[in-house]
């Protein structure tokens, strides 16, 4: 057992990198949750995202242009959930279910010729001296322009909620739509804005993984990631900083665990395995404990003439 | 993931049952993979092995795949289905279809059944294993002369006498050529998973691993050894030489074309008999890719030598003096590890750090 192996420097780096995808993932659900909607359909859209990326990357050379198809291809299987629950007014549950089970079919089907072939690399940005820097430099300054990109989602949908008209109206549709409709709001669009959004960030989180983090594609990669940023938005009770803790956390036990087995520590690797999930539902449910509640009108179906 | 397997076997499985109606006069041989055929390792060698009997037998064989089977009750059923079907021969490509492999072969007695690495054996079930540990050898003897940080990280798979093998094989010759040198071993628990495998390989290289050996099937380590730089990596199972010449250096190749073929003509002829196989460097079973020439000259020849003895049988990887890890004694000045010790190892060889989860 040699625990100074472990380089916390090189640990913090790629605990951010492995909480990428989870993190935006959960920010994209968060604000679908927020206007009222339960979408299930997470993995499913997360999957399609990232095959689309993977194959849109290969094809053209550009890692960019695979991101941009990724979170068109997750926006445009979120479409389907749309217009099942908001139109065709059908159960949320179920429908985000089976857009989960679609995705990882669909996306099975339009990975077969791409299995073993190796994507485009998307370089990390480097900026002269800052890059350089010790400690600081690896960790705030040396990651792929996607990392950034969702640190900076997180800010950006934390203002928007908490200080911008658009985030009131959103807020007001999801805690009680019947009043927001009064009002005059245009519950059901406003709704399908929100899903999209969430599924572009969705299909965002699983290119990340299957350009950056792996990189490479295999059915099924995204691993359950989707189900556990579904959890993460109940825990960090729909607060996007919490998200971020969130998921900076299981991202970052999941790599110590790996560091302290190769560090020979002497911990069963089957509880250092299970340890991620267990930390992080620990810890996000000591934080909830101030009794932040859903938005009030979560998963329920809109219909004006009710 | 493991949901969409079992509905994708399942209706594998389906089709297959719809187009039941085939010629006797062919011989069927079936094949169960526990990847998909393009991970460029493991499963890619036993497709490749499965191509050379139907090129080598042409209209008189027909075979069948089944990839992507969990070990375990799916890959029960995805047998019986094959063997209902009229499967003359069945080849199942994983450790973990050993009791599977039994289960069916009980209720089909006059299906011939191929089990890969088990040692489990019936009337009508062979075992057949490459001695991958030859190969580790030559592995462990460059990757010992290569490393400069004297720490050599090691993705190891299921803690199974196959891995753990491998693993002690690559250390003792690793600690031949470099005394100094240290393994790191994290385990995997998956052969096929690209994601872990990729972050295993990252945090060895974090932690000064500048070698990194593989027994997992993919080659995520080797695009997570290119994009750290200055790490080399070798083929698993397969030759992976698109990520030649570096990081791939060398490469262990799996052989199982000439097995494959010699077994389908077994049953056609009605010669068949349950065996058990273990061919290694000399037979062919297991061959060692291109060694780049991002390897020094005079370490090549040494691998090279060391191959060439291991083939000619002047050399046994495992030959004492050799302790284990808790110090005491193994093999003697130059006595060799016999088969039924290494088929069920399970202990480290002096030096080796950590244990071996149970």
């Amino acid at each position: 057992m040699d625990l100074s192996a472990i380089n916390p420097v090189l640990l913090i780096a790629s605990l951010m990198v492995a909480a990428t995808p989870l993190l935006l993932a959960a920010i994209g659900e968060l604000v679908v949750e927020k206007s009222g909607v339960l979408n299930l359909g997470v993995e499913g859209m997360m999957i399609v995202g990232a095959i689309a990326g993977f194959a849109t990357a290969v094809e053209s050379g550009s890692p960019l242009l695979g991101f941009f198809a990724a979170a068109f291809a997750g926006a445009a299987l979120s479409v389907l959930f749309a217009i099942l629950t908001q139109f065709a007014q059908a159960n949320q549950v179920a429908s985000g279910l089976s857009l989960t089970l679609f995705g990882l079919g669909l996306s099975a089907l339009m990975g077969q010729s791409y299995v073993g072939v190796k994507p485009p690399r998307m370089g990390d940005i480097h900026i002269p001296v800052l890059s350089d820097l010790p400690v600081v430099g690896p960790i705030l300054f040396g990651h792929d322009i996607i990392l950034y990109f969702g640190i900076a989602l997180t800010a950006a949908v934390w203002w928007v909620l908490k200080y911008s008209r658009m985030g009131l109206v959103l807020r007001a549709v999801g805690e009680n739509h019947e009043a927001a409709h009064a009002l005059g709001y245009k519950v059901i669009r406003i709704r399908i804005l929100a899903i999209l959004f969430g599924g572009a960030c969705a299909g965002l989180g699983g290119a990340y993984i299957s350009l950056i983090r792996v990189p490479q594609w295999t059915e099924g990669m995204t691993a359950g990631i989707g189900w556990i940023a579904l959890a993460l938005v109940v825990f960090a009770s729909w607060k996007p900083w919490r998200a971020l803790l969130g998921a900076y956390l299981f991202g970052g036990v999941t790599v110590v665990q790996l560091n302290l087995q190769a560090a020979g520590v002497a911990i069963p690797v089957e509880y250092l395995a299970m340890s991620p999930y267990l930390i992080t539902i620990i810890v996000l449910v000591i934080l909830s404990a101030d009794k932040s509640s859903a938005p009030a009108s979560l998963g329920r179906n809109f219909h004006a003439s009710r | 993931m493991k949901l969409t397997k079992l509905l994708t076997s399942a209706a594998v499985a389906l089709g297959l049952a719809a187009g039941a109606a085939w010629a006797q006069d062919k011989t069927k041989v079936g094949f169960v993979y526990v990847g998909p055929v393009g991970d460029g390792g493991w499963t890619y060698e036993h497709d490749q092995g499965r191509k050379a009997v139907e090129a080598e037998f042409g209209d008189k064989v027909e075979t069948v795949y089944v990839e992507n089977v969990a070990e375990g009750p799916d890959a029960e059923r995805v047998m019986t289905q094959m063997a209902l079907e009229g499967a003359d021969l069945i080849f199942t490509t994983s450790f973990g279809y050993m009791d599977p492999t039994i289960n069916v072969a009980k209720k089909f007695p006059n299906v011939k059944f191929e089990h890969a690495t088990g040692y489990k054996r019936a009337e009508n079930v062979s075992t057949y294993s490459a001695r991958f540990y030859e190969g580790r050898a030559v592995q462990g003897t460059i990757a010992g002369h290569m490393t400069e940080s004297n720490i050599i990280g090691y993705i190891g798979s299921y803690p199974i006498p196959e891995v753990i093998r491998g693993i002690n094989s690559a250390y003792i010759h690793a600690k031949k050529v470099n005394p100094d040198v240290q393994f790191k071993i994290v385990w995997a628990f998956t052969w096929f998973d690209p994601a872990k495998e990729a972050d295993a390989a990252k945090v060895l290289i974090e932690q000064g691993a500048d070698v990194i050996l593989q027994h997992t099937d993919s080659t995520a380590p080797q695009a997570a050894a290119q994009a750290a730089g200055n790490v080399y990596t070798f083929g698993q199972a397969s030759d992976m030489a698109e990520y030649g010449p570096k990081p791939r250096i060398s490469s262990i190749i799996d052989n199982w074309a000439p097995y494959y073929i010699a077994r389908t003509k077994a049953v056609m002829d009605g010669t068949w008999e349950s065996v058990d196989t273990w061919d290694g460097i000399g037979a062919g079973m297991v061959g060692i890719g291109e060694i780049t020439d991002a390897v020094p000259a005079e370490v090549k020849a040494e691998a090279e030598a060391l191959i060439e003895k291991i083939a000619s049988g002047d050399y046994h990887p495992f030959t004492g003096p050799l302790k284990k890890q808790d110090g005491s004694d193994w093999l003697a000045e130059g006595e060799v590890a016999d088969d039924g010790t290494l088929a069920g190892m399970n202990f480290y060889v002096e030096g080796l750090e950590g244990d071996i989860p149970q």
